[in-house]
């Protein structure tokens, strides 16, 4: 199962429609939407949080909320 | 404020430059920075938007939404939902960040369906072509059925259009909503809600519900009417994620047809950097480099300044003396204002360029990059990542800092943040700190290059920052409190700093340090030389008694006057209070001197150096007039002989300094914030305890 969690750095997937309920609100509202692309930027070094930027939003989440957003990725 | 002013609120995402625009709109100089979460209380100023108009504009701080998760971002609910005429806005003024309009305009859509009448600010055009941005504004009016103006508040740009706008606004008054949510979601449910009462609109009644806030106005029928939806919660978070998602379609619908970024023309100069400062290695490496360069600084640059500042003030009380008649009056100017203002401002220029790397560091987005780098290790401590600003800021003030754990979204980990700030070494220690250090410390180079001075003084910032962590510690394993902990932050832009900003920045803080403490000070100087220069009976026969013991002992004439002096410095009124809590500190190596700098500390750290100079110039011998460094180091200790400010006392002192609670305008912001005197009680107790054992064990290892 791919979550923003399990991306590569540098690698980019799409928000899934499944994972809307649990998406936290406060996330969704500053850009986290299904549909939207998104592109894990930078891992801190300890694993944890990281940074991503999906729709135009540079963010950095804790690994817990990453791993309950599904993506899909497409195969370049 | 006339009747006639309009009020308006300046509304918006974090760190989109609505205080920067607050500024330029109001002529006043409130702080700026650059990461999110620099406001977070309200801030009011008066605007002249034209010859016959004034307004009365309200800086708030930033939210993604109306829908608050922490203290800041509620005290935007709370103002946007008044309907008190007196307090409610007339118009709403939100600011946009031009290159991330899409999201900035979820906040302003849900304003708009609150039907007040709203200007938008696209704040940042400067960077525009930059990132190859192009804007069709007048369509962008129309569909948004609002006034748009372009603007660079960083650049005084616009900045005429928007009070127009305003002005234009507030005549038609006009407003209505944007989106209306309820056709799209559920028209029965909010329609049903709608209902409930007329004096509000769908929209509000909606945010009482979700957000469990209501206000005066409504009545308790209503309220109950409004609680029965609340019944059905997932219902509730459903329709709020259905709202959100709706909102953001009607958005990009508009964006599409006005809004065009060219991917090509943008530069991009951020993942370079990121790549540098969060990298696992170089990234903590630069972080610690960073924080030697600044204490190393501290000492370096500041102490040719300090010692022409300290050599000033001996030349003037000098001058002074000479040239005031011989008085009462003269002895309170040349003992106890001048040396008492002399230990304040001789600290000006560490504490500026201590406030300078501050303002730099916020202004160029770095904060930001630490608060990613440190999450993971501060949650291990029970705070959060955010925790980390407080703790870094707080090297400057105490308070501020305090004030900006609001960001901070769960009780607890905002709770613990709030108690172990007092920990980090705030600028007002620094003195103290220097003073010690110079005195007890050799001035050499470590390897060459590091000053031993400067490291001490890293050290103690050290030892701050650890007993900090430590008592996080403590408190994550005790605390029974519950609460979420959530985290999300936005990695703004890097950006050059504006000198003005820095520049403000630095004067305001560096004032508002010299102006406390010297108000301070300068009560505490006179009251000090008063009691230092009166007394009982003693003190009076002070002459009497020496003459008659000593008399036949050879000494000379002023060895006799000095006796004098220090025999009436210790039967004055402030003698007999130091020697009667004299026990209480000699096992810290301190003598009733030392203790009464500890007692005026407790109002403020930094007047420590202040009194010791007052004290020394009462009992010095009157012809020359010294440097409050030469009257420290000058001290003896009579029972020894040595000096009264060695090595052991000196370590001592600056480790009660290090944990002791010696600020009573902390206590009372820790007693706002947590809304109750427990917290700061036990701060202020539980921390001078810690004082005490730790300076007791340094001296007594020590000597
Ligand atoms: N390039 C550019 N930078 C700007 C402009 N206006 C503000 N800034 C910068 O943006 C950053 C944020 O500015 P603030 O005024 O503190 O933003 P704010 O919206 O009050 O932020 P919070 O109080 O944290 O919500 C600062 O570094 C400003 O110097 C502008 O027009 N152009
Ligand atoms: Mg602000």
């Amino acid at each position: 199962m791919s979550t923003i969690a399990t991306l590569q750095k540098g690698e980019i997937g799409y928000i899934s429609e499944e994972s809307l309920d649990f998406i936290p609100l406060k996330l969704l509202e500053m850009g986290c939407l299904p549909g939207a692309e998104v592109q894990l930027v930078q891992i801190a070094p300890l694993k944890d949080p990281l940074y991503i930027c999906v729709n135009g939003s540079h963010l950095a989440i804790r690994k817990e909320t990453a791993s309950q957003i599904k993506i899909l990725k497409v195969s370049l | 404020m006339s009747k006639n002013d309009i009020k308006v609120a300046l509304i918006g995402n974090p760190n989109t430059g609505k205080t920067s625009l607050f500024n330029q709109l109001t002529g006043l100089n409130q702080k700026v920075g650059n990461y999110p979460g620099i406001t977070v209380d309200k801030k009011e100023g008066k605007s002249k938007l034209s010859e016959t108009q004034n307004a009365i504009i309200t800086d708030l701080p930033g939210t993604y939404s109306i829908n608050p998760t922490s203290i800041d971002e509620s005290i935007v609910l709370k103002t946007l939902l008044k309907k008190d005429i007196k307090e409610s806005p007339d118009v709403i003024l939100v600011v946009a960040d031009v290159e991330n309009l899409k999201r900035n305009l979820l906040l302003f859509s849900q304003i708009k369906d609150l039907e007040i009448p709203t200007v938008l600010a696209i704040n940042m055009v400067d960077q525009m072509s930059r990132k190859g941005i192009s804007i069709d504004l007048s369509l962008l009016k129309e569909e948004l059925n609002t006034e748009v103006v372009l603007i660079s508040a960083r650049k005084n740009e616009g900045i005429n259009d928007v009070k127009e706008a305003i002005i234009r606004c507030h005549v038609a008054a006009k407003a209505s909503p944007l989106c209306g949510i309820n056709h799209q979601i559920d028209p029965d449910y909010f329609d049903k809600l709608k209902e409930i009462s007329p004096n509000f609109s769908m929209y509000e009644l909606w945010l009482m519900v979700t957000q469990n806030n209501y206000p005066e106005e409504i009545s308790s029928e209503e309220k109950q009417k409004l609680l029965d939806f609340k019944k059905d919660i997932t219902k509730l978070k459903k329709y709020q994620h259905k709202e959100t998602i709706y909102r953001y379609q009607e958005i990009n619908k508009i964006l599409k047809k006005t809004y065009i970024v060219d991917k090509s023309k943008a530069k991009d100069l951020r993942s370079k950097l990121d790549r540098f400062f969060t990298h696992k290695v170089f990234g903590y490496v630069f972080f610690v480099i960073l924080l030697l360069v600044i204490f190393q600084s501290i000492f370096d640059w500041a102490s040719i300044p300090m010692d022409f500042i300290d050599a000033m003030f001996a030349e003037i009380a000098d001058f002074t003396k000479d040239n005031l008649p011989e008085g009462v009056l003269t002895d309170l100017l040349t003992e106890g204002i001048i040396p008492g203002i002399g230990g304040v401002i001789i600290f000006i220029p560490q504490i500026a360029i201590l406030f300078l790397f501050i303002a730099i560091l916020e202004e160029t987005g770095y904060m930001s990059r630490v608060v990613f780098l440190m999450d993971k290790i501060m949650r291990r401590f029970g705070m959060n990542g955010k925790s980390i600003i407080p703790l870094i800021s707080g090297t400057a003030c105490a308070i501020p800092a305090i004030m900006a754990t609001r960001t901070i979204s769960s009780w607890k980990e905002r709770l613990i943040t709030i108690l172990v700030t007092p920990f980090t070494t705030c600028s007002a220690r620094l003195p103290v700190y220097a003073i010690l250090i110079a005195l007890v410390i050799p001035d050499k180079k470590v390897f060459g290059f590091l000053n031993l001075q400067g490291l001490v003084l890293l050290a103690l910032y050290a030892l701050g920052f650890a007993s900090a962590v430590l008592a996080a510690y403590i408190l994550h394993k005790t605390l029974d409190v519950k609460s979420k902990s959530f985290f999300v932050v936005e990695m703004p832009n890097y950006k050059l700093p504006s000198i003005k900003n820095v520049f403000y920045e630095v004067v305001e803080k560096t004032k508002a340090f010299v102006f406390g403490a010297g108000k301070i000070i300068l009560a505490l100087s006179i009251v000090l030389w008063f009691l230092a220069s009166n007394g009982g009976e003693k003190y009076n026969n002070a002459e009497k008694y020496v003459t008659e013991n000593f008399v036949n002992q050879g000494l000379s004439d002023d060895e006799i006057q000095q006796k004098i002096a220090s025999v009436k410095l210790e039967n004055s009124y402030i003698g007999v209070l130091g020697k009667s809590i004299e026990p209480v500190i000699k096992p810290l190596g301190y003598d009733w001197k030392i203790g009464i700098a500890l007692i005026t500390s407790f109002a403020a750290r930094e007047v420590f150096v202040g009194t010791l100079a007052t004290i020394y110039s009462v009992e010095a011998d009157d012809e020359d007039t010294t440097t409050i460094k030469q009257k420290m180091s000058s001290e003896i200790n009579p029972e020894t002989g040595n000096k009264r400010f060695n090595f052991p006392v000196g370590m001592s002192l600056m480790v009660f300094y290090a944990f002791a609670m010696q600020c009573m305008a902390t206590l009372a912001i820790v007693k706002r914030e947590t809304k109750s005197w427990k917290w700061p009680l036990i701060q202020l107790f539980g921390l001078a305890l810690l004082a005490y054992v730790s300076s007791f064990i340094t001296y007594q290892i020590l000597s």
